[in-house]
């Protein structure tokens, strides 16, 4: 008798660092005696598991810092947010499992690696032109944690507008949040101001914002945010 | 002398008629011809130099017309052609040798006098020789495209005569028009003659009138003026010297029609008022001692009219005359506010409001309309420019407040001192009626006129529920002219509260009915109430009042009765707005005290209570600190001592206590113990703004339910005219609200352009 030349996966453990080749269980033939071949949406399965919390049926929050601490990622880090935004989270803090899987399925994840690999390949995909635009939103709509709410207070979007946009546009973002923390007329930030605020970004030239026309229809708070810098640095 | 020699037995033969003069058939040879037609010639031209030579008679003429016919119908030889050019020849001969040796010697008016002369002689000759050469006219000369016969004569005199001395003559005639610029008297017919040779040597067309002379003459013209204008300018008032120039276009304008063309008229005046008054507009106007704002401010009407006249002849004259004129009225209203400004923070330092100064302050701004309206109306004749000019600087400085009130309100309080009993203003039935009719004008000019119908309407109703209103005629008529001018949303509230007040009487007589027929329902004391429309009315907070006894049946008693009218309203209590009659038992006298409902409860805690502090009161009252305060003022503090207060500080403080002053007394049997009413001012602000908030709402939502998308700048636009009859919305304001909306979803910002809002139905 031939030797087995097929070999056989190894046996499934929780944090698998080798990377079982993929099978096609299905076009097995049934043998009730050979151990179970490990799918890869069985894995993605088992990882979910592994962070989830087993009442809730969901990873909450604390399922997700850990996820961040195996990833060695910050849990403010912007690629978690896009992972979220892979996912089409619905939840902040959580991820369902359907969401679980329909992420890592799209980013071909089914070990913690690979998954941290994936990563730098999303944060370039979140940030193409086709998808920044769908991120952004997706940002903001993630931070309206309650039913019916609107806006995202202050300081949340304070935090929000540096993980997003800090890195592309960065004195953009220091000038706003320092006006968005001194200014009174607004408590939160609706969603028109929100993509008010990125639209600003891309359009207007900075610091000078000489093509800024406050007759457009600029979001109040932006008309706003210009006559408070421009006196600022006529002041000095 | 010249004679003219056609008389009426002259006639020109028709081709038809052929005298043939027994020649037979004899050919006339051409020389032969030409002495019998040249003899003739001769004759006329010796009749021209006033020679002495018999008439020149009808058979004569014959004879030459016939000579010619012949020569030129003669065969094998028509000698048509050279009878052209000899025509010629003799014309141009008989310049040469008479008319142009005569001009030469002619010198300063004898050369054009004498030109004039040598002018109506050639016309004749040329209608002489005209007749005789006739026959050529009809075929020969058009068979040949030749220039007929009378055209051929004057160009002779123009290329020999008028050639030669067309230049001194233009310079002849300038001078003597200058000359009687001067002051001088010229030979006006000899000039005319003179001008109408340049006219006519054109021949029908005007080329050598207009190049020759015109062009020169306007030339010189504005040379003239030019110099004028510069020593009048510097010399003259701006009056005087536009009467000087209405003199020098009336002067003009008289000389063209004795002296000129008429077409040279237009011209000429332009160039007048080109030198005189478009080149120095602006320093005349401007001129600080008697320019137009000199004018303005000393009622120089005639000299008004006049710089209106003259200036309107200009393209663009009034513009810089209404814009002067806008300035000096925003000047002048600009003042007004500084000076009644100066005056409220004088009396800022008494610590008084300077209700009388900003009486007057609004009476002197109508005033100021008034008069300048008179300008506009009587000097500008009533010209849109001067309209648009007083309307814009009435807009600036109207609508600026003095003294922290705005002029919305100030204009309300001026109504209301009119309109009250006693008000500060003692006025005819007519002279009320006219201020009314001006203070609604002066409303045109205020952009926040909610603000002013929301003062108003504050202000009525005080009148109206304290009996302070002097006259319901008056009361109705300005709301009929503020309906008219503003509309009927205007003052719809307003005549609601009106009517209201006529059924609360209605409804009190049945009340008192219904009290008649039910004897145990009597409350023992005289009850009106007056029934309110709510929506009419300005808001107003109804506090809990604790009703004295005596006056809680009078509630029941007439809630019950309501009842009996209607179930479906609901009836709340302003106790704030009632007022009390009140018989004080005092030492000296007894007598009667009008009070408000809140001072009479007050007082009535004192039938069973000698002495009560601060703190009790407000308890049992179940008032609000501010109005405790304020009431317990008026009644030991102010004029009338009812309450003694202690300690005796003019202030009230939460530590005092209060006894009932059994020796008060006054000299009059009954007095009325005002309750100064609070400040409704920030309140009045709070809900037009509040108002004008929804307002802008409904606008853009209207704007673009019809629209379905609209653009950012249009729609802010749409809706500043949409509301602008109300009051000139805020940019910002609108640019707040539509986030508003579209964070309600009534709108949405279009994906694609970010300026384009869409309506979500």
């Amino acid at each position: 008798m031939p030797r087995a030349s097929k070999r056989k996966a190894a046996p499934p453990s929780s944090s698998s660092v080798a990377a079982p080749p993929p099978d096609q269980s299905r076009k097995r033939t049934a043998k009730a005696t050979s151990k179970p071949r490990l799918k890869e949406s069985d894995q993605i399965d088992n990882l979910f598991d592994t962070y989830a919390n087993r009442s809730l049926g969901e990873i909450d929050p604390e399922g997700i810092e850990s996820l961040c601490s195996d990833m060695k990622v910050g849990y403010t880090d912007v690629r978690i947010l896009m992972l979220a935004w892979k996912m089409k989270a619905q939840r902040q803090g959580y991820f369902t499992k359907d969401e679980w899987q329909a992420g890592l399925k799209a980013l071909k994840a089914n070990t913690i690696l690979k998954l941290v690999k994936a990563l730098s390949e999303l944060k370039k995909e979140a940030e193409s032109p086709e998808n920044f635009e769908d991120f952004y939103l997706f940002a903001f709509k993630y931070c309206l944690t309650e039913e019916k709410q609107k806006g995202v207070d202050i300081e949340s979007s304070c935090e929000l507008l540096k993980i997003v946009l800090g890195s592309q546009f960065h004195s953009q973002v220091d000038s706003l949040v320092e006006y968005l923390k001194v200014q009174k007329d607004y408590k939160v930030i609706n969603k028109d101001q929100w993509m008010g605020f990125l639209r600003f970004c891309k359009e207007i030239s900075f610091p000078d914002m000489a093509n800024y026309d406050e007759n457009q229809a600029w979001p109040l708070i932006l008309d706003n945010f210009v006559d408070w810098k421009k006196e600022k640095s006529s002041s000095r | 002398m010249l004679l003219l020699f056609i008389d009426r037995s002259f006639t020109v033969p028709s081709f038809d008629v052929q005298v043939k003069l027994g020649r037979g058939n004899m050919e006339i040879e051409l020389e032969q011809g030409w002495e019998i037609i040249e003899r003739g010639i001769t004759r006329l031209k010796n009749i021209l130099e006033g020679l002495p030579e018999p008439k020149f008679s009808s058979t004569n003429y014959m004879e030459l017309y016939t000579t010619v016919y012949n020569m030129c119908t003669q065969k094998p030889h028509d000698y048509s052609q050279q009878l052209y050019d000899r025509y010629r020849e003799s014309i141009e001969d008989y310049i040469n040798s008479m008319v142009l040796p005569s001009l030469r010697e002619k010198h300063d008016e004898f050369m054009p006098r004498e030109l004039v002369k040598r002018w109506e002689n050639h016309k004749v000759l040329v209608r002489w020789l005209s007749h005789i050469f006739h026959y050529l006219d009809p075929e020969f000369i058009p068979r040949r495209s030749l220039l007929p016969l009378r055209e051929v004569g004057f160009i002779c005199f123009r290329n020999l005569v008028y050639h030669a001395f067309y230049r001194d003559l233009r310079v002849w005639v300038l001078s003597l028009i200058d000359q009687e610029r001067e002051g001088e008297e010229i030979d006006r017919a000899l000039l005319k003659n003179v001008v109408d040779i340049f006219v006519e040597i054109g021949m029908g067309r005007m080329d050598c009138y207009d190049n020759d002379l015109e062009a020169a003459m306007l030339k010189a013209t504005a040379v003239y003026y030019s110099r004028k204008a510069s020593n009048w300018i510097l010399e003259d008032s701006c009056p005087d010297y536009l009467f000087k120039v209405e003199e020098c276009l009336k002067r003009e304008k008289d000389r063209v029609s004795h002296s000129l063309h008429s077409r040279s008229e237009p011209k000429l005046l332009e160039k007048v008022q080109n030198e005189l008054l478009s080149l120095h507009e602006n320093q005349l106007l401007e001129n600080k001692d008697s320019g137009l704002h000199v004018l303005l401010r000393d009622d120089m009407v005639d000299d008004l009219s006049r710089m209106f006249r003259l200036f309107s002849r200009l393209r663009y004259g009034l513009e810089t005359v209404a814009d002067l004129f806008r300035q000096h009225v925003t000047g002048e209203g600009t003042a007004l506010v500084k000076q009644a400004e100066d005056a409220a923070s004088n009396k800022k330092c008494l610590s008084e409001p300077d209700s009388v100064g900003l009486q007057v302050f609004v009476r002197k701004v109508i005033e100021l309309h008034d008069k300048y309206l008179a300008y506009v109306s009587d000097c500008f004749q009533n010209h849109t420019l001067f309209h648009k000019a007083l309307k814009e600087a009435f807009e600036i400085f109207c609508n600026k407040g003095v003294s922290g009130s705005s002029s919305a309100e100030l204009l309300a309080t001026f109504c209301d001192n009119i309109l009250k009993k006693g008000g500060s203003e003692k006025l005819s039935d007519e002279a009320i009626e006219e201020t009314l009719e001006k203070v609604v004008k002066v409303l045109a000019y205020i952009s926040d006129k909610d603000l002013f119908a929301e003062f108003y309407r504050k202000k009525l109703a005080r009148r109206l529920l304290f009996d302070k209103s002097a006259n319901d005629d008056h009361e109705r008529s300005i709301l009929t002219k503020l309906k008219q001018q503003c509309g009927g949303q205007f003052t719809s509230k307003m005549e609601g509260m009106v009517t209201d007040l006529t059924l609360a009487r209605e409804n009190q007589t049945s009340f008192e009915e219904y009290l008649g027929n039910n004897a145990n329902a009597n409350p023992g004391i005289d009850l009106t109430v007056t029934v309110l429309t709510t929506g009419f009315w300005p808001s107003y907070k109804s506090f809990d009042l604790n009703l004295p006894v005596e006056m809680v049946k009078c509630v029941e008693v007439f809630r019950e009765f309501y009842q009996t009218k209607t179930k479906h309203r609901k009836i709340t209590w302003i106790y704030s707005l009632g007022t009390c009659n009140l018989i004080g038992k005092f030492e000296p006298k007894t007598m009667e005290l009008i009070v408000t409902t809140y001072q009479a409860s007050a007082l009535l805690l004192f039938n069973t209570a000698d002495r009560l502090s601060y703190s009790e009161i407000m308890a049992q009252l179940n008032l609000t600190d501010d109005d405790v305060v304020r009431l317990l003022h008026s009644l030991s503090c102010a004029k009338y001592k009812i309450l003694i207060k202690d300690p005796n500080t003019k202030t009230i403080s939460p530590t005092d206590s209060f006894e009932f002053n059994t020796k008060f007394t006054d000299k009059m049997r009954r007095i009325k113990i005002p309750l100064p009413p609070v400040d409704e001012k920030k309140k009045v602000i709070e809900d037009v703004d509040k108002d004008r908030r929804y307002a802008i709402d409904a606008s853009i939502v209207r704007i673009m339910k019809s629209r379905k998308t609209l653009c950012h700048q249009p729609l802010v636009m749409e809706c500043v005219a949409q509301l602008g009859r109300m009051f000139k919305p805020d940019i910002k304001a609108i640019k707040k609200r539509i986030e508003d909306l579209i964070s309600r979803d009534y709108l949405e910002r279009d994906k694609d352009n970010p300026n384009l809002f869409r309506y979500l139905a």
